[in-house]
């Protein structure tokens, strides 16, 4: 490659581990980091968990000390965004004017909460977290708050739903669907969780929408459902999913549609153009079609792999896709993408609440969901990572199973 | 405060001092020492910081729970009886002077 900058669109945990694993495999260029955002780079994952309880303070949040920047020739532009990215002549706009150039551009630009569009949306104390105010806002929201309302069973929502009961309030979560994280876990899982999440006194309402938010002056304190009930809320949390943020790229002409695509080295329709992360859709050994995940290890993976590229040594991405979520105190890990499953076997005790949902498809193991079992969650990522064939249907299904007796490589 | 060594898999090493409340995990963070990846931020999900307990080792360390202990049966490095997940090290004066060996890869 040329002389000129990497230039990394976006400062979240896949632009800034880009940059970290650039310098850490040697690159020498200048790397430019632009972020929306006028703090460092972030964890996110606290944001929905501890740093809501003020378990996890803002400082432990930093992903790197700030001489990291220095130390490393980081550039960083934040508090600023980029508005256009001009290929002809390999350069980005930012807003507050001003081109900076590239030789390769990475865009980490990561997605954005999905609104609601029910009337009152816009009222004080409707939260959709995703960013470090957002999560700091919802903080001290519910240190006054009696009434949380939770719109949508996923990830998000349920994570703070979980925080919000071990604070006090009062908590009710409204899905649309039929069943709490219906995109990512089996239906065992969900049923699973919704026996906790109401075991600990929360009340899950399933089949319903919200259609309107209703304020005392400019804030919120009611929700009115399609059944025509009303949710005391006093504070509202929006976890609908999210949007990438395809925008600049679109306008710059790069194919686009439900994430910025890439081919299998994670580089866009443009040669000179990788994109990474919450808003890359990649093709994926581990799924039938293309995917978009957004999770702390696709981002961290993906940001190693195009790192990796730039200094020579290109390789496709293949990392297995593994999650986690925290809620009610238990630890539920998944490994690999198991939403295509066509069948499932339960391993451990649902009852004890230590279990895994083995996940298969065809009879070959696609992935593992672990309840208080990181063991399965952990072994199953290096069975999927190996190519090796794993456990069958009936073996897990056997007395005695212990997974951490198989060979995770292929014999 | 605590002394804390950092041997890398090249045969380097970084020694950097550590502050209480911290972590060995974060130690490393906070001093840009690569090698240890923590993908999960410290909270026995991801495996990503393991470390080699140098072998000589008499200072005392923490019980490994069983969460520990199940994550490093899927570590990317082979593991060892020396092995523990660094962001279940807390540091203190107690472990001044901790010797932990990075392995060859985290992911």
């Amino acid at each position: 490659m040329g002389a000129g900058p990497v230039v990394i669109v976006g400062a979240g945990h896949a632009a800034l581990e880009a940059a970290a694993a650039l310098r850490a495999e040697g690159h020498t260029r200048p790397i430019i980091l632009i972020g929306a955002e006028a703090v460092s780079p972030y964890a996110r994952p606290p944001l929905s968990k501890g740093y809501l309880t003020g378990r996890i303070r803002p400082h432990e949040l930093w992903l790197r000390p700030e001489s990291f920047f220095a130390k490393q020739h980081i550039t960083t532009v934040l508090g600023d965004r980029a508005v256009e990215i001009d290929r002809d002549a390999s350069r980005v706009r930012l807003a507050s004017g001003g081109w900076i150039t590239y030789d390769r551009l990475i865009l980490a630009t990561g997605a954005k909460p999905r609104e609601l569009s029910v009337a009152g949306a816009d009222l004080e104390g409707v939260v959709a977290l995703r960013n470090l105010a957002d999560a700091e806002e919802l903080r001290c929201a519910l240190r006054d708050a009696g009434d949380l309302l939770v719109v949508g069973g996923g990830f998000i929502g349920l994570e703070v739903a979980s925080v919000a009961r071990e604070l006090g309030l009062r908590v009710t979560v409204v899905e649309s669907g039929p069943r709490l994280m219906s995109r990512s876990v089996s239906r065992t899982l969900s049923a699973h969780l919704v026996a906790m999440h109401r075991a600990k006194g929360t009340r899950v309402l399933f089949n319903r929408e919200l259609v309107a938010l209703l304020g005392q002056g400019r804030r919120v304190r009611v929700a009115e459902l399609n059944n025509g009930a009303r949710v005391a809320a006093d504070v509202v949390v929006v976890g609908i999913g999210v949007l990438p943020n395809t925008a600049l790229a679109a306008q710059a002409d790069l194919t686009t549609g439900d994430g910025v695509i890439v081919d299998r080295w994670l580089r866009t329709s443009d040669r000179s153009v990788y994109a990474i992360g919450d808003c890359a859709r990649f093709p994926s050994p581990h799924t039938a079609r293309p995917v978009r995940l957004e999770s702390v290890q696709n981002a961290s993976d993906q940001a190693r792999c195009v790192a990796a590229a730039l200094t020579g040594h290109q390789r496709p991405y293949t990392s297995v896709p593994w999650f986690w979520t925290e809620q009610c105190g238990v630890r539920v890990q998944m490994a690999g993408i198991t939403r295509d499953h066509d069948r499932t076997v339960v391993s451990g005790s649902p009852a004890e609440g230590r279990f895994s949902v083995f996940c298969f498809r065809d009879g070959r193991l696609v992935g593992t969901e672990s309840v208080n079992r990181p063991a399965d969650h952990m072994i199953t990522r290096r069975l999927l990572a190996n190519g090796a064939a794993g456990p069958a249907p009936d073996d897990v299904a056997r007395p005695g199973f212990d997974i951490r007796r198989y060979p995770t490589r292929p014999i | 405060m605590a002394k804390i060594t950092y041997k890398h898999h090249d045969g380097t090493e970084t020694v950097v001092e550590v502050t209480a409340p911290n972590t060995v995990m974060r130690g490393a963070k906070l001093n840009n020492i690569e090698g240890i990846v923590a993908q999960c931020g410290g909270s026995a999900q991801c495996g990503t910081c393991h470390v080699y307990i140098d072998e000589g080792n008499t200072l005392p360390l923490p019980e490994m729970h069983e969460a520990e202990d199940d994550v490093l049966y899927g570590t990317a490095s082979e593991r060892r009886p020396t092995s523990r997940l660094s962001c279940q090290l807390p540091v203190s004066e107690a472990i001044d002077g901790l010797i932990v060996h990075l392995p060859a890869t985290q992911i």
